[in-house]
C-alpha cells in the first residue's frame, strides 16, 4: 500500500464535495476515478496534492511501509498533471521544465529533460514559448514535467480532455508504460476499462463501486465498464 | 537554510529570465516618466520656483526616486495574481518540495533588481537634467526597503484580490495618493499638522524624508514596515500551501 484514505471528507460550505471516503490504494497499480461532474474527484485528488485541506478524515503516504509525514517527502513524491494547462507563460517549453526540475532539486537535469522531449517527440520545440505548442504538445508536456523528478506517485486529473482520439491514444499510451503508482481520472470509461487495474466510481462524493474493471462487469452484469457507470450513476 | 536560499535563488532566476529576455524594453519604457517629471517639474516649473535657495530639481529627484521605486516594485509582483488567478502556474511552486517563504523572498528580490536598475536610470537622466544627488549607503538602503515594502504590498494584493479590476483599484486607492502626497513634490511641512500626521504614517513619506536627509526615525519606520509586510506576506503564501 502507498496512499491510505480514511473518512476523507470535504465540505464547501453547505455542499459535501467528498463524504467519508475510504480507500487504500496498491503501490505501482493504476487505479481510475471515474464519475459524473461534480462527484469529487478532482476534490479528492487537490486533497491528495496537499492543495486542499479536508474538511475532517485523514489521508496517509507511505514509503516501503513506513509512514511519510512531511510535507516537503511527500510533495517530492508525487507527480501532478492538473486538469488545466498551468504552463509560466513567460517561459520556453525547455524553461519551464527547468524550473519545476530546480524546485523539485532534481540533479543533472538537463540530461533528464532531454530524454523526457525525446521520449513524447517534442525535442524539436525545446526552446519555443508554451503559448505556440498544439494542445495535444501540451498535453504530453504537462506529463513529462511531472515526471521530471522521478515522482512514485502520479496524479492525472482529465489528462486527454478536449484531445482527438490519435493524441489521446498516444497519451494512454505513454501512461500505461510509465513505472509509478497511477490515480487518474477521466471521462473516457471505456479508456480506462482498457487501462485501470481497479476503478473507484464515485457518485455526489461518496464511494459507491471500488473492483477491477472485469469484477464490475461481472458484479453489475454489465458488457463494459460503461454500462456499468451509467447504471450505478443514473440517479445523479 | 540551505535549501530556503537555493529556492530563492530559482524563484529570482525564473523572473531575471523573463526580465532580461525584456530588458531594453524594460529600460526604454521606465524612462518615459521620469523624463516627463524632470521636464514639467524639474526644469519647466521648477524654474520659476525659490526654494529656499537651493534647486526645485535637487529637491524633486529623490521624490521621484522614492514614487518610481514604489510604482516598479508594486508593479512586478502583480503578475502573481495572474499567476494565481488566470494562468494557476502558481501551482507549480505550491506543489514543489519548497520552503514556501522562497517563492516570497525570490519575487520581491526581482521586484528589487527591477526597482534599482530603474533608479539608476532616474539617476543618470537627473544628472543629465543638472540635478545633483549624493549617493550615500544610506540612499540605497532607503530605496531597497521601500521596494521590499511595495513589492510586499503588491504581493499581498496578489494573494487576497480575486479579479484584475480590484487589483487595479489598489492602484487607484494606495499608491496614487501616495504619490501626490508622500512628500514626493513639495515639503509636508506646508501642510495643516493633521494632514501631515496622517502623511506621516505612511512608509513612502519616509522614503522621502530619507533619500533627502538622512535620519534615524524614518529609518527605523521603514524598517518596521518592510519587516510586517514580510511577515504578513510569507503568511499570506504558507496559506496557500497548508
Amino acid at each position: 500500500m502507498i496512499i491510505k484514505l480514511q473518512n476523507l471528507t470535504k465540505i464547501f460550505e453547505n455542499k459535501i464535495a467528498v463524504d467519508n471516503l475510504n480507500l487504500e490504494i496498491d503501490r505501482g497499480e493504476i487505479l481510475g476515478l471515474l464519475g459524473i461532474n461534480g462527484a469529487g474527484k478532482t476534490t479528492t485528488i487537490r486533497m491528495l496534492t496537499l492543495q486542499t485541506q479536508p474538511t475532517s478524515g485523514r489521508f496517509f503516504y507511505f514509503d516501503d511501509s513506513k509512514q511519510i509525514d512531511s510535507r516537503e517527502k511527500i510533495l517530492s513524491m508525487i507527480g501532478v498533471v492538473p486538469q488545466h494547462l498551468n504552463f509560466d507563460q513567460d517561459l520556453t517549453v525547455r524553461e519551464n521544465l527547468e524550473l519545476h526540475a530546480k524546485l523539485h532539486h532534481v540533479k543533472n537535469f538537463r540530461e533528464r529533460i532531454d530524454e523526457l522531449l525525446k521520449f513524447v517527440e517534442l525535442e524539436k520545440v525545446g526552446n519555443s514559448n508554451v503559448k505556440k505548442l498544439s494542445g495535444g504538445m501540451k498535453r504530453r508536456l504537462l506529463i513529462i514535467r511531472a515526471l521530471i523528478h522521478h515522482p512514485q506517485i502520479l496524479f492525472l486529473d482529465e489528462p486527454t480532455v478536449a484531445l482527438d482520439p490519435q493524441v489521446r491514444r498516444k497519451i494512454w499510451e505513454l501512461v500505461k508504460n510509465l513505472d509509478a503508482t497511477i490515480i487518474l481520472t477521466t471521462h473516457y470509461i471505456e479508456e480506462a476499462e482498457s487501462l485501470c487495474d481497479r476503478v473507484a466510481i464515485l457518485d455526489n462524493g461518496k464511494l459507491i463501486a471500488l473492483d477491477s474493471p472485469q469484477n464490475l462487469k461481472k458484479i453489475f452484469e454489465q458488457k463494459n465498464l460503461e454500462e456499468v457507470f451509467l447504471k450505478l450513476t443514473s440517479k445523479s | 537554510m540551505k535549501n530556503f536560499l537555493i529556492d530563492t535563488l530559482t524563484v529570482f532566476n525564473r523572473d531575471w529570465i523573463v526580465l532580461k529576455r525584456r530588458l531594453t524594453k524594460f529600460i526604454l519604457s521606465r524612462m518615459v516618466a521620469p523624463i516627463l517629471y524632470l521636464v514639467a517639474f524639474g526644469w519647466g516649473l521648477g524654474r520659476s520656483i525659490d526654494f529656499a535657495g537651493g534647486s526645485y530639481i535637487d529637491f524633486l529627484v529623490p521624490g521621484i526616486l522614492a514614487l518610481n521605486s514604489m510604482n516598479i516594485a508594486f508593479n512586478s509582483i502583480t503578475p502573481v495574481h495572474a499567476e494565481r488567478i488566470y494562468h494557476r502556474s502558481l501551482e507549480e511552486y505550491i506543489l514543489a518540495p519548497i520552503v514556501p517563504e522562497s517563492f516570497v523572498a525570490g519575487k520581491i528580490l526581482a521586484a528589487i533588481l527591477r526597482s534599482m536598475i530603474s533608479s539608476a536610470i532616474i539617476l543618470i537622466l537627473a544628472w543629465i537634467f543638472g540635478a545633483r544627488i549624493d549617493l550615500t549607503p544610506i540612499f540605497l538602503i532607503a530605496l531597497i526597503l521601500n521596494s521590499i515594502i511595495f513589492a510586499g504590498i503588491g504581493f499581498l494584493a496578489a494573494m487576497k484580490i480575486d479579479t484584475y479590476e480590484e487589483m487595479a483599484q489598489v492602484n487607484t486607492y494606495i499608491l496614487l495618493p501616495m504619490s501626490f502626497l508622500c512628500g514626493t513634490f513639495f515639503r509636508t511641512s506646508t501642510l495643516p499638522d493633521f494632514v501631515r500626521f496622517a502623511i506621516e504614517l505612511l512608509p513612502l513619506t519616509h522614503t522621502s524624508y530619507l533619500l533627502r536627509d538622512p535620519n534615524s526615525i524614518s529609518l527605523a519606520i521603514l524598517i518596521l514596515y518592510s519587516i510586517a509586510i514580510l511577515i504578513l506576506s510569507f503568511r499570506a503564501f504558507r496559506k496557500l500551501t497548508d
